[in-house]
């Protein structure tokens, strides 16, 4: 086939001018708008998906955000347990501890008394022994000094003694 | 899948049907190559024929009668410069068989060109190559090709201003649209996108889509019994080649000029040798595109036209049924393949466009 032959000019000029006015008519009424419309489209979607994505970190630092503060107050309770108990602990001591003190106060204080009471009461007893003794004594020598004989007698074991003294 | 499976299947059907019509035509006489009443069924008119068909035509038969000599078909408006604009109805070449005479001036169709004619009883000086060398007026006429040019451009405008109307009333495209969107889509992220870079694949996509869908149309239209063949015509081939030549020329940065003038990072002797290459690799590739299309589609519609002709040329060894058993399944398996070269070689225009221009506007940022 003889190509340069069969290329027809006219042919050639009528492609070129039918082709300029379909690029300029395509391009105004189909390819922009298509390609605009397409272009929003997929930003759109791009925009949805971004958002989704963002809300979807934004629930997971919510989340985080929950559990650190449940944590936190976890520990806080934890540390004011720990604190009651140690609160309650000392005071417990320290009530042991004034409880003991008073209680030896007070053992002390008692046993003070009872001394004192003791010695008042054997200071008693003596000077009611001595008393008693006395009287007894008095009876006896009563009884012993009816007759002078007896007197005699006593005044001789007396001096009996004395001199064996 | 239902989307592309209906029309698909459409296709098959109507090329089934018209495969029987546009036998045929074949088996009919075109009035040119052979004797009246006589029909197409040597070796010598079959190829006489599909050469005939190939190549643009001056008005729309669709099939003729061998035997009356009768065109059914309807004339195109004939519009030539010569000394002055010429316009008149292709029907006063009769096909060929007559003088049409216009204001004065005198033209005779040969196997569709026009030559001009000194008288009504002159006669067309047939030089030892077989082609008259009469002078050739230039001829803008409304052929064939033109016809189907203007056929696919009004489809293009029609179902894309529809797709870009179907936009405004919500973002999800409906009906035929949805079908067009995945192809608009494609040809933007699967050959500018990649071959251009993000920053300035915009302003090539009006050329890059039109092309595509233009050269993918007129090929499916070429397909068709209408017996199209624009995208095999060189004239049509060199204009959409000269189109990307010049695009990407226009768009060439100062990296792209230095590349091809004064090669960067090679000795100076080196960079002498390379200029020319260069310079005529700047017309070797669009060269290339424009072959490409041309023979692609040229050879897909022979092989198509002479696989039918087995019909005839086998008939005697095969009998009528066998030779178009053989013919039909050949000639689907082809029509097959060809239906994929429609779009393979609107793709591969439309993505060596997209390369070329590319190159041109790539920045590079090392030497």
């Amino acid at each position: 086939m003889d190509l340069l032959h069969d290329f027809s000019p006219g042919l050639f000029f009528m492609q070129t001018i039918i082709l300029l006015i379909l690029i300029f008519l395509m391009r105004k009424f189909a390819w922009k708008p298509i390609l605009n419309s397409l272009n929003d489209r997929e930003e759109g979607i791009q925009g949805a998906l971004d958002a989704a994505e963002n809300a979807k970190k934004e629930l997971q630092n919510l989340q985080a955000d929950n559990e650190r503060i449940i944590k936190e107050a976890r520990a806080e309770r934890d540390s004011m347990l720990k604190e009651a108990r140690v609160l309650k602990e000392s005071m417990i001591t320290e009530a042991k501890d004034e409880a003991q003190q008073e209680a030896n106060k007070i053992v002390a204080q008692a046993q003070e008394t009872i001394e004192g009471e003791k010695k008042a009461a054997i200071a008693e007893l003596k000077q009611q022994v001595a008393a008693i003794s006395i009287e007894i004594a008095e009876k006896v020598v009563r009884k012993e000094l009816d007759n002078k004989e007896n007197q005699m007698d006593l005044v001789d074991s007396m001096l009996g003694d004395v001199t064996l003294n | 899948m239902k989307v592309f499976y209906r029309p698909f299947s459409c296709i098959v059907v109507l090329l089934l049907f018209f495969m029987s019509s546009t036998t045929y035509a074949g088996s009919a006489s075109n009035g040119e190559t052979s004797k009246e009443g006589d029909p197409v069924d040597t070796k010598e008119e079959i190829d006489a024929y599909i050469r005939h068909h190939l190549q643009d035509s001056h008005d729309f038969v669709f099939y003729t009668d061998g035997k009356t000599n009768t065109h059914y078909g309807f004339p195109l408006p004939v519009i030539l410069w010569d000394g002055g604009l010429q316009v008149f109805m292709s029907s006063k070449f009769h096909h060929g068989e007559t003088v049409a005479e216009v204001n004065g001036n005198y033209y005779k169709l040969y196997h569709s060109k026009i030559y001009k004619l000194d008288g009504p009883d002159d006669e067309l000086v047939i030089d030892e190559a077989g082609h008259p060398t009469n002078p050739r007026p230039l001829d803008f006429s409304i052929t064939k090709s033109v016809l189907g040019m203007l056929l696919a451009g009004l489809l293009m405008v029609l179902a894309f201003s529809a797709l870009a109307r179907g936009y405004k009333k919500g973002p999800i495209p409906t009906g035929f649209a949805r079908v067009l969107e995945p192809l608009v889509i494609y040809v933007r992220d699967e050959i500018a996108r990649p071959n251009i870079g993000e920053k300035k694949y915009r302003k090539y996509m009006g050329f890059l889509l039109t092309v595509f869908f233009f050269i993918w149309i007129l090929n499916l239209l070429g397909m068709t019994p209408l017996g199209f063949n624009v995208t095999g015509n060189i004239a049509v081939t060199v204009a959409l080649a000269v189109f990307t030549f010049f695009i990407v020329q226009f768009s060439g940065n100062k990296e792209y000029w230095k590349h091809i003038f004064w090669m960067p990072g090679v000795p100076v002797p080196m960079k002498i040798i390379l200029m020319p290459i260069e310079i005529l690799g700047m017309l070797t590739k669009p060269f290339s595109l424009l072959i490409r299309l041309f023979a692609n589609m040229t050879a897909g519609h022979f092989v198509v036209m002479s696989l039918i002709a087995l019909m005839i040329l086998l008939k005697a060894q095969f009998g009528a049924v066998g030779s178009t058993g053989i013919s039909l399944v050949l000639t689907l398996f082809i029509t097959l393949i060809e239906l994929l070269v429609a779009f393979l070689q609107a793709f591969i225009f439309t993505m060596l466009s997209a390369l070329f221009i590319g190159m041109a506007v790539a920045e590079h940022d090392h030497h």
